[in-house]
């Protein structure tokens, strides 16, 4: 079962790929790129579709998902949080 | 070894000057929103015919006006429509559409409703439609090679998903279509916010990356002149937002994964302008799917890729939609939207080789007449662009 994918090795946060992952699970990730699997705690309950981070991240820091910068941290994230607009804002308009 | 290789082949129409339709469409096709009452009631009276209504062609003018005719003649000459009933108030603009048609060499005539009414024209209408529906049901489907099939692909209610398998996969599909000579295309200007640059690095040469920049650049000059937030709520859209897309950078580096690893951005169209040579053409274009599609269909490409995360439910009335979708959410809950199920991608269970694979193996079946879902269940959104108000 892989319960979320990353694209990049270096990426921040990934992808939850299937439903019901709840505050606790030990989940286990697939780095596309590599093709090799990373596991992560989650903390929170995340939604299918909606990214569960991989790190530690302060305010200001930037985002990396695809190996590229996805935009800004604008609240405190933990890794196995989930990370979305309450916590990610755009760079740019 | 992919599926697709030079020597295959599909089952086309080719038309009058040489270009190859998947489907034989018979289109009473409105200048202007006055003709739409009369263009659906010849569409009414005879059967196989496909009236395309839209609510523009007015007291339009410059750039605007222009787009409103490339689209319309666009959509008349694209290879899967094998004649077209034009139909408009009066008859000088009504004749301007049917001369940029005829120069497809296909059957066509216009109609001007003024000094006539409703009436008379749906009459005088019919009776070409009529000889025009029963010329194009002798039309036989030929064997025609790969290549000539021009292929478009946009997203739409994308979510993470998309990037991660449904796009990467028209991405694969893409690069093993371009290396076979085929004409591509995508487009979605705003879309590419943040991965600009990555799109730009693929231009085959710096004229390209120019004209490219010129496109992004002057979308950008839109945005800015019109924006009155950050567009969080738009651009992502609130679907894209419920479905785990959190800024335009994530949803443009999903996006850009359409456009494959190896295939080079070998030109650029303004928007429902008609590509001149192979390859992968970017159209400056809006990323909503229905005017995006639209305009691919007026560009003249007779296929559309739409990967679709969340479940965006888009058809067209001239170019065929096939949506792939790696959502195991979506493809249960919306099963009858998808033809093609690449949810295999993200357990690993197959790889972006097969599911490129099963996305050219659908579009094959698709050019040899298959209905997509989307034709099946009747969606033909037809959508024109506009540039700014009306005069």
């Amino acid at each position: 079962m892989i319960h979320f994918v990353l694209h990049d090795a270096n990426d921040s946060v990934a992808v939850v790929v299937v439903e019901g992952v709840k505050a606790g699970m030990e989940l286990a990730g697939w780095i596309m790129d590599e093709d090799r699997m990373t596991r992560v705690v989650a903390t929170q309950d995340i939604p299918i579709g909606h990214k569960v981070a991989l790190r530690d991240m302060a305010v200001g820091d930037t985002v990396v998902k695809y190996g590229s910068d996805m935009g800004k941290v604008v609240k405190p994230i933990a890794a196995g949080e989930h990370a979305h607009v309450h916590n990610i804002k755009t760079k740019r308009w | 070894m992919s599926i697709v290789d030079k020597g295959t082949t599909f089952l086309g129409y080719r038309r009058e000057n040489g270009r190859v339709g998947i489907r034989n469409h018979v289109v009473v096709l409105p200048l202007d929103d006055l003709s739409n009452a009369a263009a659906e009631a010849v569409a009414h009276n005879i059967k196989g015919t496909l009236a395309i209504p839209h609510p523009y062609g007015r007291l339009q003018f410059g750039a605007d006006l222009d787009l409103h005719f490339r689209t319309l003649i666009g959509a008349g000459c694209n290879p899967n429509v094998a004649a077209v009933v034009v139909i408009g108030i009066e008859d000088g603009w009504t004749q301007r559409v049917v001369d940029g048609i005829r120069a497809t060499g296909k059957p066509v005539a216009g109609f001007g409703i003024e000094l006539h009414g409703d009436h008379d024209t749906i009459m005088r209408a019919s009776k070409a439609a009529r000889e025009f529906v029963q010329g194009a049901s002798e039309k036989q489907r030929e064997a025609c090679p790969i290549h000539e099939l021009w292929v478009s692909t946009k997203c739409g209610e994308s979510d993470t998903t998309s990037g991660c398998g449904a796009n990467p996969t028209v991405g694969d599909a893409f690069d093993k279509l371009h290396a076979l000579g085929n004409y591509l295309c995508f487009g979605e200007t705003t879309e590419l916010t943040g991965g600009e640059q990555i799109v730009a690095a693929r231009c085959a040469n710096d004229a390209v990356r120019d004209r490219f920049m010129f496109m992004f650049d002057r979308y950008q000059g839109v945005i800015d002149r019109h924006k009155t937030s950050d567009l969080s709520d738009s651009q992502p859209t609130k679907g894209n937002i419920a479905g785990g897309l959190t800024t335009i950078e994530e949803k443009a580096l999903g996006n850009i994964q359409k456009i494959g690893r190896k295939c080079t951005v070998d030109g650029v169209i303004d928007k429902a302008e008609m590509p001149t040579h192979p390859g992968l053409w970017f159209m400056d274009s809006s990323s909503a799917a229905a005017e995006m599609v639209t305009l691919c269909a007026a560009s003249g490409y007779v296929v559309h890729f739409f990967p679709t995360g969340q479940g965006n439910v888009i058809g067209n009335p001239i170019l065929p939609v096939i949506k792939l979708c790696a959502n195991p959410r979506t493809v249960r809950t919306m099963s009858e939207h998808i033809d093609v199920d690449v949810t295999g991608l993200l357990q690993r269970e197959i790889t972006l080789d097969q599911a490129g694979d099963r996305l050219l193996e659908s579009m094959l079946r698709t050019a040899n007449g298959r209905l997509t879902a989307a034709e099946a269940l009747g969606h033909r959104e037809f959508v024109l662009t506009r540039l700014y108000e009306s005069a």
